[in-house]
């Protein structure tokens, strides 16, 4: 299975400036692991000291908020595209 | 200037302090959260005061020493300094003494807060030179760009959720903006415009100017400072629908406490809400200090906002204020344009029904006691909401010119038609 993860342009100085990867991940914990062995540094700003996802970071599965389809729980589909989102004009808080 | 502009205030990030100079951005890149301005008070208070401020211009740009704005503001708008207005009929309505409406339904030059917000974020855009300014909006931040960036000379990209009302799409479209509409909630308009921002090199004033552009909305709290006589309410009552509104106005009063401009005093805020968007008012009903997105589902439009961007600031000011907030039924928020209609003479649009019908409901519930002072900020004008009464007011019919036919008509009308409005008030 593989999903498709949008990295916002405030975190690809991790991923030698790549917009867009691929994934296997299963789940959000999943894919935020992945990251972070594909490209160290990226996770804390991911989540924050306690580990809790940043509650400024937005995460959309196919336009939609992470939040309406179930948050953490939500298993990916073949071909569900990840879009992460910085606070900008919208918030996870 | 710029230089000396730029030492006045920077960017900072809200959650982890880190100091972000002046550019067009607005999230914090450590922790993806919000940035702020901050400003050096010491030096703006060594200069600043209730007289200096009083001989300004009769526009926002009277506080200039508390916005972030460098260029010359001569060549700006004359936007706000409306009137702020003893609410008696109202009040009288309502059991309370000593109510007031801020009545931004009349601010220059489009009808709504917003003309304040995008006056301050227009001037940023020209600091950081953009030549193109944009916005997601359902509708007044759409009017209010398309507007002052016909004068002063931007061209305007304008996003805006499909359905919103008619009038505000005329409204923009009439300055020549290039407006888009999205088959969409307001959510997804801003989420779009978050990726659009990051491809294009545009000032979105609510996305990567959005620290610059909030600042404006401090200026209804300076406003309501100064009207009220350089002192400070003991309530204020504000629609919510981004949240950064409330928050703004109480940085304002802070402001203005921390300069020595008025004293110091407790002021509680409370939020309002339409029910079918209520993201805020249920976090704070439910003493939750964050809250879960909505959709929204209601005719209050212009503050239809699920995600909001600043929600968590707004619990937090109206919890830490003492506060709280309430929602009502789009059919109260009807209820609620028409009562200021008939008791103040100000037609505002459905977020200030819903401000007044909330304001109803707290003095009801006893969280507002009627011999306070308590300010309802109405942000926005009726005439660009109009379809939101269809069916509420009787359908009138002509009569011939002839004075017979009047006074026929005048009898009917006496005899059989108590008035129908909201002379029942708002629905509890």
């Amino acid at each position: 299975m593989s999903v498709s993860v949008e990295i916002p342009t405030a975190l690809r100085r991790f991923t030698d400036g790549q917009a867009k990867l691929d994934s296997s991940a299963a789940t959000l914990n999943d894919l935020f692991a992945e990251l972070e062995s594909r490209f160290p540094g990226i996770a804390r700003h991911l989540r924050d000291d306690s580990g809790q996802i940043r509650p400024f970071l937005n995460i959309y599965v196919n336009d939609e908020d992470i939040r309406f389809l179930g948050g953490d729980a939500y298993k990916f589909q073949e071909g569900d595209k990840v879009l992460l989102v910085p606070s900008i004009a919208g918030g996870r808080a | 200037m710029a230089e000396a502009g730029l030492e006045r205030y920077e960017l900072r990030c809200r959650e982890c302090g880190k100091r972000w100079g002046n550019q067009a951005r607005s999230f914090c890149e450590e922790c993806l959260s919000p940035l702020e301005v901050t400003y050096d008070y010491a030096t703006i208070g060594k200069n600043l005061t209730r007289v200096s401020i009083e001989a300004g211009p009769n526009s926002i740009w009277r506080y200039r020493a508390l916005l972030p704005i460098v260029e010359d503001e001569s060549a700006s708008l004359p936007v706000g300094f409306t009137p702020l207005v003893p609410a008696r009929g109202l009040g009288g309505r309502f059991g309370a003494r000593n109510l007031y409406v801020k009545n931004d339904a009349v601010c220059f030059p489009t009808l709504s807060f917003k003309d304040r917000v995008v006056a301050v974020a227009l001037s940023a855009a020209r600091q950081f030179g953009f030549d193109v300014v944009s916005c997601s909006s359902t509708g007044n931040l759409a009017n209010a760009v398309a507007a002052q960036a016909a004068r002063r000379g931007f061209e305007a990209w304008i996003f805006v959720p499909a359905d919103i009302e008619p009038a505000k799409i005329l409204a923009t479209q009439i300055y020549g903006a290039r407006l888009v509409r999205i088959s969409g909630n307001y959510d997804q308009v801003n989420r779009l415009c978050t990726q659009i921002a990051e491809q294009h090199r545009w000032g979105f004033v609510n996305v990567n100017l959005r620290p610059y552009y909030a600042e404006g909305s401090k200026t209804v709290g300076f406003e309501i400072a100064e009207q009220l006589g350089w002192r400070l309410p003991d309530n204020v009552v504000v629609p919510m629908a981004g949240g950064a509104l409330i928050t703004k106005i109480r940085k304002a009063f802070d402001e203005l406490t921390q300069l020595g401009l008025v004293s110091d005093k407790p002021v509680r805020f409370f939020g309002a809400q339409a029910t079918g968007c209520s993201p805020i008012t249920t976090a704070v009903k439910d003493h939750q200090p964050r809250f879960t997105p909505q959709k929204p589902s209601t005719i209050a439009r212009s503050i239809a906002i699920g995600n909001p961007a600043d929600g968590f600031y707004a619990i937090r000011t109206i919890n830490d204020s003492g506060g709280w907030a309430e929602d009502v039924s789009d059919s109260d928020l009807v209820g609620g344009i028409q009562l200021l209609a008939e008791t103040e003479g100000i037609f505002t649009e459905t977020a200030g029904g819903v401000t007044t019908a909330v304001t109803q409901k707290l003095l009801s519930q006893g969280r507002i006691s009627p011999e306070e002072t308590t300010v309802l900020c109405i942000t926005g004008n009726g005439l660009k909401t109009t379809d939101a009464l269809a069916g509420r007011l009787e359908t009138l019919e002509a009569i011939a010119p002839r004075l017979e036919a009047f006074e026929a008509y005048s009898d009917r009308l006496l005899n059989n038609a108590p008035r129908a409005a909201a002379s029942a008030g708002v629905a509890r």
